[in-house]
């Protein structure tokens, strides 16, 4: 069962390896010659006052929940995808089965557009 | 090799565990919940569990820590400042209902496998048509219900946080 899992291990050693020497790369590397105004955030400009992180609008939050509604949805689609072909071949039910599925939640997304959850003001 | 692995990969899941407990930036934190995650869904992989690996890594690793961090932007954190221990009181029950759930814990491990009668499915016949095509054919004939069912949780969560969303709003512009 290993055996099958091995390109899959293999890919994520050598990932890791990859971004561990491009990272230690750039750091040991790469030339620094740092002085104060290259150092500074703006070179001509006011100096900044206060933190940087500030509160975030609600409007990243909704995307981000509609973003997981969306992807428990494709979970679903993805056993279906598996045995789709093999149910097919008796009748078509499978199909109908997936549209009430993606018709229920299309009800969702239609709802989000007009509420306007999806624009940018 | 699998042994090996496992405990490789359980001992980074705990590791990162810890690392996210004891980080003080919580960014830092959500990263070493990312780990944790990453590990667990290898662990899954390993014990034969395809689906829940996959699911693991996209539901949680993906989606879930993208809201995790948006809470963590949104409430404007800062580097956590350390509070004094509760009441004695407090500190007393957190040990006795950690220890108990650590007993408990122990007790299932010693206790062996989980018994009960076998389904369409055991786990010689999962092995060889794999995880999820058997999820798949229970799924779309005899669990069909459910599955409908999911997509109307799906569409009330929705709706919820859309709604939940639009009051708390400003009135700009």
């Amino acid at each position: 069962m290993v055996n099958e899992w091995l390109p899959v291990f293999i890919f994520m050693i050598i990932m890791s390896v990859v971004v561990f020497v491009i990272l230690a790369g750039t750091a040991f590397i790469g030339p620094k010659r740092p002085n104060p105004v290259k150092l500074s955030p703006y070179e001509c400009g006011v100096e900044p006052v206060g933190e940087p992180r500030t509160r975030f609008s609600i409007k990243f939050y909704m995307i981000a929940m509609l973003f997981i509604i969306f992807d428990l949805e494709v979970i679903f689609f993805y056993p279906w995808a598996v045995v789709f072909k093999r149910f097919l071949s008796g009748s078509s039910f499978i199909l109908i089965e997936m549209l009430i599925f993606v018709g229920i939640l299309l009800v969702g997304y239609v709802y989000a557009w007009k509420k306007g959850a999806l624009e940018w003001q | 090799m699998v042994t090996v692995l496992l405990y490789l990969f359980g001992i980074l899941a705990i590791l990162s565990a810890l690392g996210m407990v004891f980080h003080r930036n919580p960014v830092y934190s959500a990263l070493f919940l990312v780990v944790t995650f990453f590990s667990l869904a290898s662990i899954y992989a390993l014990l034969g569990a395809q689906f829940l690996s996959i699911i693991q890594v996209m539901v949680y690793a993906g989606a879930i820590m993208v809201l995790f961090v948006f809470v963590i932007m949104l409430l404007n954190l800062r580097k956590e400042v350390r509070l004094p221990i509760g009441k004695p009181a407090q500190v007393i029950f957190g040990v006795i209902f950690g220890l108990l759930l650590f007993v408990e814990g122990l007790l299932i491990i010693k206790s062996g496998s989980i018994s009960g009668t076998l389904g369409r499915y055991p786990q010689a016949k999962v092995n060889v048509i794999g995880n999820v095509e058997a999820l798949g054919n229970l799924l779309f004939t005899k669990y069909l219900f459910p599955f409908e069912l999911a997509s109307i949780i799906l569409l009330v969560g929705m709706i919820g946080a859309i709604i939940l969303g639009r009051k708390k709003m400003p009135k700009e512009l």
